[in-house]
């Protein structure tokens, strides 16, 4: 390969990261935008039912056409957008709140107290996730936010690991050796020094595990452990739609479709940041 | 010294799994606290009288320290004692012995499917990078890692079971009583699971053997007149053999989870559905006999794959 070809393909696979990076973060910014919108852009309310349309097929009046209730589906798929997102967020968040200071006390301390978090670590990660958040969800008793939160606790080992690594490494680095010699205490040399320093990686496991998350939602509220009705999540949509599938399968199309794209965009959206925060990896 | 050498390594990976199983059993255990308010009260059900509270205080041991009643519930479970379902009064060992076997078939139907069709598409993409094959296994693994695998199992059910009517719509024929039918109606079930999971697999691949090929002792070989196949089937899966055998261990444990999910759009009777009908009911001897029988079996798994590791990569047993 001559190196103007190789130069050539090079820029190609840059721009066609970026090209990713730009469609997945338009889709998740608009997205939003929709999720604050919901109440002006949707023709209906979530929950108001029109008797007469009961399982209606896609049509004029009803784009996406009505469920068992006589709701419109395309209405309850705007307002699905924002309980989805607001539930992958508030899981990932608690995540973090459990997973990074562990991880930093694990990783800066050592000895017997990164044993124990360390081992507690892998008991967790022995779980199937979504076994260990429906026994938490069935004992704090089911509901979105219950729910979240048990997934939240379910992903904080993922953090703490993540976080564990990046702090032993930041704890040999030269500049803690000389924040300590100029005397700054060991929460200092943890909170100014080695956490800035490990934010990077968490960046992009935190957008990977939106994606995750939203997965997780999906498959809670499917199950009924989840967004309670009248609620409209996507993974509550596609449940009521299973009830009725034989008589109306094409209402399971359209949260199924959500779903996936979203959980696409922010895969897509934390691969591309990977390779941004890291310029080892530019040239691949 | 073979010999020797195994029951070292199996011996060393028993020592190792130990403490993650005392603390497995200890977090089974603690989750029963998790409860907000009084427990006996809760489990007791509405509108029991105080009488009733106190006893089911007394017969759970609820009024002992924390660590007393750890420790009598794992003496119990050492015994097979599982306790009982509060809703249907059966030994909860019963209707998890009952339902395992289909939940198993299930799982290992979808990992065998994972790894015969990752494997190959992750070696595809592999020895062509950048070319078509590559893209579209890159985009399929993109699309399989995104996928809800309860929604592809509702398309699945739609087109295959209800319109064209090869596969049946839901439930299950236990594998003891005919594995073929058995196979038959856990088709559908694992392939809506494995789609992940063949994602995983070919995406690791992928990556593992682009890294041999660029590594320094492929090129040696290249350099010294080695035949491509030759390197391929002689250093390159042999060098992939521990990234696969870590995929399949991470994998396992995801789709034993998956199942559960999948079990309720077939509406088959397996571990899944036990424990979404026990944590929806708030039957929590059921929920936690779920999560132990999981639990051990993937610490059981690990353990194999630990043992493997040793025995296919000299480096880890030095270590």
């Amino acid at each position: 390969m001559t190196a103007q070809s190789s130069k050539r393909s090079l820029w190609q696979r840059r721009h066609l990261r970026n090209f990713g990076l730009y469609v997945s973060a338009a889709y998740l910014i608009a997205l939003l935008v929709l999720s604050v919108l919901a109440p002006w852009i949707a023709p209906y309310s979530p929950t108001h039912q029109d008797l007469g349309a009961v399982l209606m097929p896609p049509g004029p009046q009803h784009l996406l056409g009505a469920d068992d209730l006589g709701r419109d589906v395309f209405s309850r798929l705007i307002f699905g957008a924002p309980l989805s997102l607001f539930g992958s967020i508030l899981a990932v968040l608690v995540a973090c709140a459990i997973g990074l200071p562990f991880g930093l006390i694990a990783g800066f301390s050592g000895g017997w107290i990164d044993a124990v978090i360390s081992r507690t670590i892998d008991t967790m990660l022995s779980f199937p996730a979504i076994v260990l958040a429906i026994g938490v969800t069935g004992a704090l008793g089911v509901g979105l936010i219950n729910s979240m939160i048990a997934i939240g606790i379910v992903f904080s080992p993922t953090v703490a690991r993540l976080v564990r690594g990046q702090t032993l490494i930041g704890r040999e680095a030269l500049y803690v050796d000389a924040g300590r010699c100029f005397g700054a205490t060991n929460t200092r040399l943890v909170l100014r020094h080695i956490l800035p320093n490990a934010v990077q990686p968490v960046i992009v496991q935190v957008t990977l595990l939106l994606a995750t998350a939203l997965l997780a939602e999906a498959s809670l509220s499917f199950l009924g452990l989840g967004v309670q009705p009248p609620q409209p999540s996507w993974g509550a949509m596609l449940s009521r739609a299973y009830h009725y599938m034989e008589i109306e399968p094409s209402q399971m199309y359209a949260p199924g479709l959500a779903i996936l794209m979203t959980a696409l965009a922010f895969n897509t959206l934390g691969e591309s940041l990977r390779v941004l925060l890291d310029p080892t990896m530019k040239n691949r | 010294m073979q010999g020797r050498r195994s029951l070292r390594l199996i011996g060393h990976g028993l020592l190792q799994a130990g403490p993650i199983l005392v603390m497995a059993t200890f977090l089974v255990f603690a989750l029963m606290h998790l409860v907000p308010g009084d427990l006996a009260f809760t489990l007791a059900g509405e509108n029991a009288t105080r009488e009733r509270v106190e006893e089911i205080r007394s017969l759970y041991g609820l009024d002992r320290p924390v660590l007393v009643q750890y420790g009598s519930w794992l003496w119990k479970m050492l015994h097979g004692d599982l306790s009982v379902s509060l809703l249907s009064g059966e030994p909860v060992l019963t209707s998890i012995l009952h339902r395992l076997p289909v939940t198993l078939l299930i799982v290992s139907a979808a990992m065998a499917l994972s790894l015969l069709l990752g494997i190959p598409l992750g070696i595809l993409a592999s020895a062509r990078p950048r070319s078509l094959i590559d893209s579209f296994v890159t985009t399929f693994a993109s699309i399989g890692i995104a996928l809800p695998s309860f929604w592809l199992a509702m398309i699945l059910v739609s087109l295959l079971a209800l319109t064209f009517q090869w596969f049946p719509v839901s439930g299950m024929v236990e594998p003891k009583v005919n594995l073929f039918d058995a196979l038959y109606h856990a088709f559908l079930p694992a392939v809506a699971l494995a789609a992940s999971g063949v994602a995983e697999v070919a995406r690791q691949t992928r990556s593992a053997l682009m890294e041999v090929q660029s590594s320094q002792y492929v090129r040696t070989l290249v350099a010294k007149g080695l035949p491509a196949s030759q390197i391929f089937w002689k250093h390159g899966l042999k060098n992939i053999s521990v990234t696969l055998l870590t995929v399949t261990g991470l994998l396992f444990n995801r789709l034993l989870g998956g199942t559960v999910v999948i079990e309720a759009v077939f509406a088959i009777s397996g571990m899944g559905s036990l424990v979404v009908g026990a944590a929806t009911g708030k039957d929590y001897p059921v929920v936690q006999g779920v999560m132990l029988t999981m639990v051990l079996i993937v610490i059981t798994i690990n353990l194999v794959i630990e043992i493997l590791y040793a025995l296919l990569d000299p480096r880890v047993a030095r270590q």
